[in-house]
């Protein structure tokens, strides 16, 4: 090019791009080594000993001495850590000592089910908690503000497993409006072929309505009721982050330009608030992913809190480790999603490299 | 001279923990189609007593007067839709620093348009060709990159420019501008006020300039109102700046440093509480 900028060295916009992208992938591996790293140190400083959990206590020492060196027990510990490496590369967590099946199919069994019960909890919990946050800020002080204080702290305060037996007990066992708990019922278990494993997902792409129906009436319930907690902590959020921007000197300008006070509101002030809203609604979600341990027992959910909570009582670890070590990839890959987001939502973001 | 403002006994409280605290106290004045400053440090009501009169007063505060009347439209009791059709279309104001007073997350053309909008009903067309031609009335040398530039990516004098340009585009007939430049580079201060200057003359509006700088506002105004807590203490014709009579403005005007004849130690300025009775 023949027409040269100063560019503080920075190089063209290419190179700027793709090292951006280097530099991110390189702290997604560095944070995925850490996290294998720990995962790896909790399995072996944990008082529990994988060579009885294989052979039993009634063993003879021959045989436990056999299964330690198949193990590999006997090496050094980053020996074991580098096998465990290599294992985990080629997508081998090892077997559950209690379902004997890998690892990897044991998840691809029960994480649909939190996918699923999470993501629509999520929804929830953002649709109705962005606009109650809005409202509040808007109304501060004024009853429909203390109507979503109050919402939200029985949100907080109530404990989860109370407040679905309670609808349980009200929605399904009383009402009927609702199915009772578990995914699906039984009759309708074999009319959809799984796919994605997310069964409203399946459903609905095999244009089996009866079917969708009686999923999203199991759903519904536990959805709510997830959705209602993650609604009170988004709520909370939004109705700070829009007192925050509805006192900024934007705000005021856009009034003496004549814009309607809607417009101020939903278009100048959510906008701004959206930007750490992004994290909040993320971080809402990961939570959820990990599988709630008390709704999934009382609607008898077959997720993955059940599945960590089952396999920990039961000192499976090679299934706590797999367990761990999806939840950490979910949170490193929704912090870049939000990270991602933020650059889309904010201008200022956008320009530093 | 028409008549375009006429403010009297405009009073503006804001309940505190130790009761009411009325921080303007009383103010009138008659605007026409001229150049008023109001001056005063900081504390004196001059800024509350601008958003008063565009209804813009922050709650809790609540703006009280005998009489607040714009072109023969009684404020005090004008509903939401009244002011919304009055703010913008005829009645704005420039704030102090375009880096608070602009929405970090639109683009300047967009903040320009949405005037124009909401302002007066056009083609988006027409809406455009006008703000672009606002732009390059503030003197912006390339107002379609400005259009497209986010406020973070403007210096603040290019700012405060687009600023104007947004209160301007729709051609009000009064403007208020509060400390418009004091955010600002001296070297670019200069500039910008040159600029409002000229735009608010060619349009023959209203403008109310607010400053804690006499020297300035004296300069750039037909008439200076001095506030000091809450009240205006003196109102003068600003070619008339020297025979002020009140102690406080005279303070002013004497702690201020000569370039010849030094005045060592400078005065500083008196403050009597019998003028804040």
């Amino acid at each position: 090019m023949s027409d040269s900028t100063i560019d503080g060295g920075r190089g063209s916009a290419l190179l700027r791009l793709l090292w951006k992208a280097a530099k991110l992938l390189a702290t997604v591996a560095l944070t995925f080594l850490g996290l294998l790293i720990v995962t790896f140190l909790i399995g072996r400083v944990v008082p529990v000993d994988p060579v009885l959990a294989v052979i039993g206590d009634r063993a003879p020492k021959s045989v436990y001495d056999r299964v330690f060196v198949e193990l590999g027990l006997d090496r050094p510990l980053y020996e074991q850590f580098w096998i465990y490496l290599q294992k985990v590369f080629s997508g081998d967590f090892g077997e559950s000592f209690l379902t004997k099946r890998p690892i990897t199919e044991d998840i691809a069994r029960v994480f649909p089910a939190t996918l699923e019960l999470a993501t629509v909890a999520i929804l929830i919990g953002t649709v109705l908690g962005i606009p109650m946050g809005v409202w509040a800020a808007v109304r501060q002080g004024r009853l429909a503000d203390q109507v979503v204080r109050v919402l939200g702290l029985v949100g907080y305060s109530a404990p989860i497993f109370w407040l679905g037996l309670l609808g349980l007990l009200v929605f399904y066992a009383r009402l009927n409006w609702v199915a009772g708990p578990g995914r699906i019922d039984i009759a309708y278990e074999y009319a959809i072929t799984p796919k994605t494993g997310l069964l409203l997902l399946d459903s609905a792409m095999q244009g089996q309505w009866d079917a969708f129906r009686n999923v999203f009436s199991h759903i519904i319930l536990p959805a709510a009721l997830l959705g209602y907690f993650s609604m009170a902590y988004i709520s909370r959020m939004t109705r700070s982050f829009m007192l925050n921007e509805l006192a900024q000197e934007y705000v005021t300008t856009a009034r003496v330009k004549g814009v309607p006070e809607w417009r101020i509101i939903w278009v100048h002030a959510l906008r701004n608030a959206a930007v750490p809203l992004v994290t909040v609604v993320a971080l809402s979600y990961a939570n959820l992913l990990e599988g709630s341990v008390l709704t999934e027992t009382v609607f008898a959910w077959p997720g993955l809190g059940q599945y960590i909570t089952n396999s920990l009582q039961n000192a499976d670890m090679n299934a706590v480790l797999g367990g761990t070590l999806l939840i950490g990839a979910i949170f490193v890959g929704l912090n870049l999603l939000s990270d991602l987001l933020y650059t889309l939502l904010d201008p200022r973001v956008r320009r530093q490299a | 001279m028409t008549t375009l403002l006429t403010v009297e006994d405009l009073r503006v409280t804001f309940p505190t923990r130790q009761g009411p605290s009325e921080v303007v106290r009383g103010v009138g004045f008659t605007l026409g189609r001229e150049r008023l400053g109001i001056v005063g440090e900081s504390g004196s009501g001059k800024s509350q007593t601008g958003r008063a009169i565009l209804g813009l007063t922050p709650p809790p505060g609540k703006a009280t007067a005998k009489v607040l009347d714009f072109d023969g439209i009684d404020l005090r009791a004008a509903s939401a839709a009244t002011w919304r059709r009055l703010r913008g279309a005829r009645m704005s104001m420039v704030m102090q620093d375009p880096k608070f007073s602009l929405n970090p997350v639109m683009t300047i053309g967009k903040q320009l348009m949405e005037a124009l909008k909401f302002g007066a009903g056009e083609t988006r067309a027409q809406a455009r060709a006008r703000a672009l031609a606002m732009l390059e009335a503030v003197q912006i040398r390339d107002p379609e990159r400005v259009f497209r530039a986010y406020p973070h990516e403007l210096s603040g004098g290019m700012g405060q420019r687009a600023m104007i340009a947004m209160m301007l585009v729709t051609e009000p007939d009064l403007l208020i501008a509060d400390e418009p430049t004091s955010a600002l580079d001296v070297t670019v201060q200069v500039e910008v006020l040159r600029i409002l200057d000229r735009l608010v003359r060619e349009r023959g509006m209203g403008l109310i300039f607010i400053s804690h700088d006499l020297r300035l506002v004296s300069s750039f105004c037909d008439r200076v109102l001095v506030m000091y807590a809450g009240r205006v203490v003196e109102e003068l014709k600003a070619a008339d700046l020297g025979k002020a009579q009140h102690p406080y403005t005279r303070g002013l005007m004497n702690c201020l440093p000569k370039i010849e004849g030094g005045v060592r130690p400078l005065p500083t300025l008196e403050r009597d509480a019998a003028w804040a009775r």
